[in-house]
């Protein structure tokens, strides 16, 4: 047992951590057109410098690193505050696919203009029980969110015709190849999501300090003393089982049974820290103005998206406990 | 990056868990609680004296293994999951601050037939009433909740300002009653004292605050192996057990309340190892990482066992039915050495709340 980085392992680290000091863009521009544009600038820049796609083979533009390294890159990037790239679902979900079931027509085809964001990759797989009668083949229509915002859209597909070409997997092994597109979704998010929790939390500790309560600080408070110790070992045991699923998935390659656990502890983290943050806030958490509203809006999708916590948890007890399936 | 065993733990755990498999099935761990006074036969201790367990992790120089803190939680683990009742944890208690405190004569007394086997402590932490104040040397008082002290051969008792005595049981003025615990599996005593002679061990905050860090982890880690055999019997029982024609692990109610167990338990797992890790090579994140390791597999380590019961149903809440002893232990385990609440507190002091 080593819990600490190889010298290899900190080379790359720290190799990462100049490059991002020296070339970060700074703070996000608001709107969502200036904000897109400013991300796809941003990957743009890692792309060119070779720091997108860092675990992807090297000859389809990747840099070829191992799984550790991936880890390093994604905490990084969380740490530094760096801004959030462009094609988060063609670099997590769609590359890693076309890799893992593509042609080599198809890697060559699609797989670059992922890593420079030439080319935007969605994910469309929330279908409603019944099609659109919409007359074009393609479109899109944004999805208002109960943050306010629309980060997600809505696709209507109409008799749209999609090249032989362009299936992934050959014809009759969708699901396969769905399979693979969502877990590299949970791997690989997991380890940023971790760090994002834990930087969410440190904010949480320092704004508990700031808010008077009774004569002290919300922070003196044993209650909320109690919650935020308890959050903190919660982004522990998040980090610290990232890591064993890591070392099971570099020694046995796949991952150990805490692998499937992350995403669905992390959503429960988040969305807990939220709760204590609106808990500290005490009366202004009726203010819309207050940051920590729109997080704890936000973060009720945090159990819906990339995976329900209730398949989540079916996907534990069939796959890991080996409790039989109700169907 | 390296977050598992290496081969010569792996081999630790393994033969522990067979080993105790074999001398410890649930009828001889019910047979130990319920009807032996000491909980444990010499035989017993006597066999694992000579695997060489209650020295693992004293310095070879003292006669011990010279093994780290991870693996003293590999075998804590297994110790859990076979809830097998024995002194090796109390004894481990006294072996640790004999080691952290001890001096080189009284480290020769005591902690080298400990590790031998030979002789048996155990620690006296817990104060009846107010806490307990040496005259000089000599002790009076009574300590409560002290595991095993009736076939120990000495106690390391804690008075204040983190200060400790070695009190022989054998030596005048001491008086030792067997109390009724809520975890029949670990033996607990009153001890009366009573002008008894005690043999004060060095003061060293920093060695005493590590061993009761590898104290808690080492509990944290018996934690644990509760939790995961409570799990493993959950999940068994919902295989086999048909409601409606179909095995009751089919329904969500169910098979939910398991996947939640697993989280409990590995999240335990995953911060006990780190916590052992921590203690012997990272030693300035040794007190936080084990303040976390308590706190949380004090609480996964009755809950999971609590959640099992309820997916046994009715037959988890007889007498007959063996869960109640895992209950029982992660219970106890969550009171002793340092409460969630405690190390909780313990955590938003160290990491800056």
């Amino acid at each position: 047992m080593d819990l600490t980085l190889s010298p290899e392992e900190e080379a790359f680290r720290d190799e990462l951590r100049a490059w991002v000091a020296e070339h970060h863009p700074g703070r996000e521009p608001e709107g969502d057109e200036a904000a897109f544009q400013f991300r796809r600038d941003w990957q743009k820049q890692l792309y060119d410098a070779g720091w997108a796609g860092v675990s992807w083979p090297r000859e389809y533009g990747g840099r070829g690193a191992t799984l550790v390294e991936q880890a390093i890159f994604n905490e990084e990037m969380v740490r530094a505050r760096a801004p959030q790239l462009a094609n988060v679902l063609g670099l997590a979900m769609g590359g890693p696919t076309v890799i893992a079931h593509g042609t080599e027509e198809q890697r060559q085809r699609f797989l670059t203009p992922i890593l420079s964001a030439d080319e935007i990759w969605c994910q469309g797989f929330s279908e409603p029980d019944s099609g659109s009668d919409l007359a074009s083949a393609v479109q899109v229509r944004p999805l208002r969110q109960i943050t306010g915002e629309a980060e997600f859209n809505e696709l209507f597909l109409e008799e749209a015709r999609i090249p032989d070409e362009n299936i992934v997997g050959g014809e009759g092994n969708g699901w396969n190849v769905a399979i693979t597109t969502l877990m590299h979704e949970r791997a690989t998010l997991a380890f940023g999501l971790q760090v994002a929790a834990k930087i969410a939390l440190a904010e949480l500790f320092a704004r508990a300090r700031e808010t008077p309560l009774d004569g002290g600080s919300a922070a003196d408070d044993e209650l909320i003393r109690q919650r935020l110790a308890q959050l903190y070992i919660e982004s522990e045991v998040l980090r610290l089982n990232a890591y064993r699923g890591l070392t099971a998935t570099m020694k046995y390659g796949v991952p150990g049974a805490e692998g499937s656990l992350g995403k669905w502890h992390w959503s429960e983290l988040n969305q807990a820290l939220t709760e204590l943050a609106l808990d500290v806030a005490g009366p202004r958490a009726q203010l819309w103005d207050d940051p920590w509203t729109y997080r704890f809006l936000r973060a009720r999708a945090n159990s819906i998206e990339g995976g329900t916590t209730e398949i989540l948890k079916n996907i534990v007890a069939e796959r890991v406990l080996g409790l039989p399936r109700l169907r | 990056m390296n977050f598992d065993f290496n081969d010569e733990q792996r081999a630790i755990k393994e033969s522990a868990r067979d080993m105790l498999a074999s001398r410890y099935p649930l009828e001889e761990v019910r047979r130990l609680a319920l009807e032996h006074e000491r909980g444990f036969t010499d035989e017993q201790w006597r066999e694992l004296t000579e695997l060489g367990w209650p020295g693992i992790f004293v310095r070879e120089e003292d006669g011990g293994q010279g093994l780290g803190v991870v693996e003293l939680v590999i075998l804590q683990e297994e110790l859990g999951y076979a809830l097998a009742p024995t002194p090796f944890f109390s004894n481990a208690c006294a072996g640790l601050l004999l080691a952290a405190a001890g001096s080189d004569e009284q480290r020769e007394r005591w902690l080298r037939p400990l590790a031998a086997g030979e002789a048996r402590g155990t620690l006296a932490q817990l104060d009846e009433g107010a806490p307990m104040e040496p005259t000089g040397s000599s002790l009076t008082g009574t300590k409560i909740a002290v595991a095993d002290a009736g076939s120990a051969d000495f106690l390391v008792v804690a008075v204040g300002e983190g200060r400790h005595f070695v009190v022989e049981t054998g030596g005048e003025g001491v008086r030792i009653e067997p109390t009724r615990g809520l975890d029949p599996t670990r033996k607990l005593f009153a001890v009366h004292l009573h002008g008894a002679e005690g043999h004060q061990l060095e003061q060293d905050p920093d060695a005493t605050d590590r061993a009761y860090c590898t104290m808690a982890v080492a509990l944290a880690a018996e934690s644990t192996g509760v939790a995961q055999r409570a799990l493993d019997m959950a999940v068994e029982y919902a295989k086999d057990r048909k409601q409606f024609d179909r095995p009751i692990g089919v329904y969500q109610a169910i098979s939910h309340r398991c996947a939640q167990m697993l989280l409990e338990v590995e999240g335990a797992r995953s911060v006990s190892y780190y916590a052992a890790w921590a203690l012997d090579h990272e030693p300035e994140s040794g007190a936080l990482a084990a303040a976390m390791a308590k706190a949380y597999a004090s609480d996964a380590g009755w809950r999971v066992p609590a959640s099992s019961l309820q997916v046994h149903g009715g037959i988890g809440f007889t007498w007959e039915h063996d869960l109640h002893f895992f209950l029982k232990r992660g219970r106890a385990n969550a009171a002793a050495l340092g409460d969630a609440r405690f190390h909780r507190e313990r955590v938003a002091e160290l990491a800056g709340v």
